[in-house]
């Protein structure tokens, strides 16, 4: 008998907050892709040992807010050759495929970036659920990450029917079953009801959370506690990720406020929140400012609210969102070229490139808003690093982020090329927190995984995916992110020092919660009546996911 | 690694002598990929196609398994092995490798080709370059303002066409997504809608209008660029209008009040506005011309895509290189230039020295030096049919139909990706079997692992 093929991550100072581990030097020990027990027999060796010696050991990153797959990515890329032509180019190898960057990398430069930054899962944050099949289709072309993604219901017909007529059992069933026929993984608000008045009216959307949507005659606020409350008794991993109302808006923070209040204790994660933290008056870029404080206090004291924070950093890129008059008024804004497209009862989409000066005011201040909220959230495992690919910026930017959270030096600095009336407008000048590498293991991978309900991901206990990265300690931490020493991902070593080894294609992450089944005549009959396609070709098989990984719910079914 | 992975839907087994039912079949003959016909199927043979419109009925129920060897070299019958082979060695020895087509392939073999294309250092077309291609490159331009086909079915109170004959074209059209259907917001149906047609010439479909503008032929660029100025309330002069389009100035302004008076408005527009004078110029003006009505109403546009997946190939090329046509490798990375990398000028400006036609006939549709190019070099055809080019083809490969005999994915006009429901097998290979044994023997050839 053989004895097992283990692999033995030796020595390294590891940081695991799930497990309480901050930097310790430990072995970590491997046996097919996950993370086990020490073997007790002291004489078994490993078949292969990486020295990790002096090294800094973490989980695998998990972005759990990005756009990298689907209809409205794809349109980008199409859209977007200019920076392409431009940019770093990416040749093929004897083991990758090529590919093409530009703020909306091509799909195998996407999964090889992703890797090469000791980032091992990632989530797209906004499907339209007629789509699924397009997003698990350039899934099975996005290698090296384990994937999975969000499905957009926060204008779906069925559920506002359903809130309009009293019927909570139909929203829950429904619920599930848009998950479980699209192999998504969470339900995702974008502009709750404001898409759907887009749809029906010139430069329509709602104002606030008590606005009626057109026909259906529901508010923002019963479409967001709804589906909140339905999602809590579902107990899915992730219950529900809401892109609120009037993004971008000076003076939403208030919009914000009301969203957090208006999910009645039940867990939700508000993403991107630096984009809904402006104080000003209506509509008024003169009077724009930073509302992170009160907005902050809120989550502070209230545990069932998580945060990414959708950092923005200065450069150019493309915008893009399934909230449709965001789309408009953005390109509205920048003037350049616009694309939007409605999708029958389900969402919306809006796509313009643009451009973050820090010689603006109110580019330097969404800057500077973005960085507060990892500064002042008090508990790390409230709040996530995101640029909200690539609307703040490229996924890419993560290590020179976590430069500016771990070197207050270095963030003033920045903050002294900005107009100085950002001192006035925003508190960032005034805070000296610097965080800690086991801050930023929460705030980059142990922490999305609670959020997301992952129990086999972002730690590095027995019975975790083996999906690990290693880094080579630096003082500059921007140096020290970007180019990890080793990356593994379930078991196997992908990534050494840039250079990608090996490739896999990963697993996709989806649920499957119960429910009622009596429901879907119901659902059925409604899908005939306005849907162009057909019912039996809608729900995605398993035959698109190359790799089927079902995450149980928060109940364990 | 494996790319295309995803394994096709095999037919159900036909039993001999007995009918057998396929429901929600989908018809792959145009962009419209009508996913609700139901077919009746007798041994080898579609004998009902419920649902169907004209040409897909003819799709289906014309459809026998070519009698011919799935592979000929040279003319001359060989085993698929040794056609797999030779066609490696060709694309291996080629400097210049092009790859053209896809646009009656599923999705699952489109992926298996740009593969083949990224390890060969080869340039990758679709026939998007010679069909909507221009719309491509305006909307690289301007961007584009547009919604799915339900959208158009639900809320569609004012649908435009231009330079589209869809009665033709695209039979189901009307009834199914932009005309007839009584949407949510549209109880009535056509009663609730207006249609307006544009075209040169007064075509089948122009009878479905309830207005037709017949505009001078090359001046869509001029007419379009009246109903811009009208929509921003630019001053013009009415005779040099009417001079230029061929259409009274009070018929624009009439057109425009209704436009702005709308309140979902829809231009689908086609080849009659792509392919003459001013091209991708002309796609932009009505690209553009759309946007500007969002500043008035609701109001979108979508080009009428004829192939049954043209726009699965541009979303697969495009997610795979970040470009939607016309994208050379031969730097071992993707860069796009249409009017260089596209196939009508690779292979009329003799660059090409070899090539993959997959379902395609540039044999019978391309320019004569196009021709006489592709006819001096070696290139590999893969067709359900024999045609011009599988003629020609050094190696020819007789393929399954995709639909017909095999599944997988495509994408309708309206970018919604559909499954397949395949009827009855085929004894020929699918294009995906083709496809990727053939790039398993390239890949061994150039040493990738």
């Amino acid at each position: 008998m053989t004895s097992p093929d283990y692999t033995k991550i030796s020595q390294g100072i590891v940081y695991d907050p799930r497990n309480g581990i901050d930097g310790e030097v430990r072995d970590i020990w491997i046996l097919d892709g996950r993370v086990v027990d020490a073997p007790a027999d002291p004489s078994v060796r490993a078949s292969k040992t990486i020295d990790a010696s002096g090294l800094v050991v973490m989980p695998g990153g998990i972005d759990m807010h990005c756009h990298i797959a689907g209809p409205k990515v794809n349109v980008a890329r199409k859209m977007r050759p200019e920076e392409k032509r431009r940019g770093e180019q990416m040749p093929r190898t004897n083991i990758t495929h090529s590919g093409s960057m530009g703020s909306v990398p091509s799909t195998f430069a996407t999964g090889y970036k992703y890797a090469a930054l000791g980032y091992t899962t990632a989530f797209d944050a906004a499907i339209p659920p007629i789509a699924a099949r397009h997003a698990h289709e350039e899934f099975e072309d996005t290698p090296c990450i384990d994937k999975g993604f969000y499905v957009l219901m926060g204008n779906n017909h069925y559920v506002m029917q359903s809130l309009m007529n009293n019927e909570p059992h139909k929203l829950k069933a429904f619920i599930a079953w848009l998950l479980t026929s699209t192999k998504g993984f969470a339900p995702k608000l974008v502009n709750p009801g404001g898409v759907e008045v887009w749809k029906s009216k010139q430069a329509g959307n709602v104002s606030g959370l008590d606005t009626k949507v057109d026909h259906f005659g529901v508010t923002p606020r019963q479409i967001i506690c709804g589906v909140a409350q339905a999602a809590a008794e579902l107990a899915l991993p992730h219950p529900v990720h809401i892109h609120c109302n009037n993004l971008g808006m000076p003076g939403n923070w208030e919009t914000t406020l009301e969203t957090m209040r208006a999910l009645n204790g039940y867990p939700g994660h508000i993403t991107h929140i630096q984009f809904h933290s402006y104080g000003g008056g209506n509509g008024d870029e003169n009077t724009f400012n930073s509302k992170v404080i009160p907005l902050v206090e809120y989550v502070n004291s209230h545990p069932n609210i998580t945060v990414d924070v959708g950092q923005v950093l200065f450069g150019e890129t493309t915008s893009m969102t399934g909230d449709g008059p965001l789309g408009y008024f953005l390109s509205k804004v920048y003037g350049g070229k616009w694309f939007s497209s409605d999708t029958e009862m389900e969402s919306g989409c809006g796509i313009t490139p643009i451009k973050y000066r820090n010689k603006s005011l109110v580019h330097a201040l969404q800057w500077a808003i973005g960085l507060e909220w990892y500064l002042l959230v008090k508990d790390p495992w409230q709040v996530v690093m995101s640029t909200d690919h690539p609307n703040g910026g490229s996924f890419l930017a993560y290590p020179q982020i976590i430069r500016f959270l771990m070197d207050k030096t270095y963030r003033r600095d920045v903050l002294k090329t900005c107009p100085p009336a950002i001192l006035e407008r925003s508190t960032l000048w005034e805070i000296d927190r610097e965080y800690t590498l086991n801050e930023i293991a929460i705030i980059t991978r142990a922490g999305p995984a609670r959020i997301l309900g992952l129990n086999n991901k972002g730690h590095l206990g027995a019975g975790a995916d083996a999906d690990i990265t290693i880094y080579t300690p630096h003082e500059n931490k921007e140096v020290m992110f970007e180019m990890p020493r080793v990356v593994i991902k379930s078991g196997r070593v992908l990534v050494e020092q840039g250079e990608i080894r090996e490739t896999l294609i990963g697993k996709t992450l989806h649920v499957q919660p119960n429910y009622d089944l009596e429901i879907e005549t119901d659902i059925q009959e409604w899908f005939e009546k306005y849907y162009s396609i057909s019912w039996r070709n809608y729900p995605v098989d398993l035959s698109y996911l190359y790799e089927s990984c079902v995450i149980p719910t928060r109940r364990g079914s | 690694m494996t790319s295309g992975s995803t394994q096709a839907h095999a037919p159900t087994p036909t039993i001999p002598g007995e009918l057998k039912v396929i429901h929600d079949a989908t018809c792959t003959f145009c962009g419209c990929v009508c996913d609700d016909i139901e077919l009746t199927v007798k041994d080898d043979h579609i004998i009902e196609a419920k649902r169907a419109c004209v040409l897909g009925k003819s799709w289906f129920l014309n459809h026998s398994v070519e009698d011919r060897p799935s592979c000929t070299i040279d003319g001359n019958p060989a085993t698929l092995e040794q056609g797999y082979d030779r066609a490696a060695q060709i694309l291996t020895n080629g400097k210049y490798p092009i790859c053209y087509g896809l646009s009656d392939s599923p999705c699952e073999a489109q992926r298996v080709a740009v593969s083949i294309v990224d390890w060969i250092n080869g340039t990758i077309d679709t026939t998007t370059s010679v069909c909507h291609g221009p719309s491509g490159m305006a909307f690289q331009g301007v961007g584009e303002v547009t919604c799915s086909l339900g959208e158009v079915a639900n809320r569609g109170d004012m649908i435009l066409f231009w330079g589209s004959n869809p009665a033709e074209s695209h039979p189901r059209h009307f009834t199914k997504y932009s005309l007839m259907p009584k949407g949510m917001f549209l109880p009535n149906g056509r009663k609730d809608r207006t249609c307006v047609i544009v075209d040169v010439r007064k075509t089948k479909s122009a009878k479905a209008a309830d207005i037709f503008i017949q505009i001078k032929p090359k001046k869509d660029f001029e007419a379009l660029w009246t109903l811009r100025a009208l929509a921003k309330g630019i001053e013009l002069d009415p005779d040099l209008v009417h001079r230029e389009t061929g259409v009274e100035f009070s018929v624009w302004s009439d057109l425009m009040d209704r436009m702005k008076a709308c309140k979902f408005g829809v231009i689908f527009f086609g080849m009659g506005l792509t392919m003459t004078r001013g091209k991708h110029v002309n796609s932009e003006a009505l690209l553009a011309l759309t946007r500007d009505m969002n500043a008035h109403t609701r109001f979108v546009a979508k080009p009428n895509r004829g192939h049954g997946n043209v726009t699965g190939a541009d979303n697969v090329v495009s997610w795979r290189t970040g470009y939607p046509f016309g994208v050379n490798h031969a730097r071992g990375y993707p860069r796009f230039n249409p009017g260089e990398y596209t196939t009508s000028d690779t292979l009329a400006n003799r660059e090409a020295d070899c090539a993959m036609m997959i379902a395609c006939d540039p044999m019978a549709n391309f320019s004569q030096p196009a021709r006489e190019h592709l006819a001096a070099i070696p290139y590999i055809a893969l067709d359900t049919k024999e045609t011009p080019t599988t003629r020609s083809a050094a190696v020819a490969f007789a393929v399954a139909t995709y639909g017909i005999n095999t599944g997988g994915t495509v994408y309708r006009m309206d970018d919604v990706p559909i499954p397949l429901r395949p009827a009855f097998a085929s004894p020929h290979p699918s294009d995906y079997d083709v496809l990727t044994a053939i790039e398993v023997r390239v890949k061994k050839i150039l040493g990738i692992t």
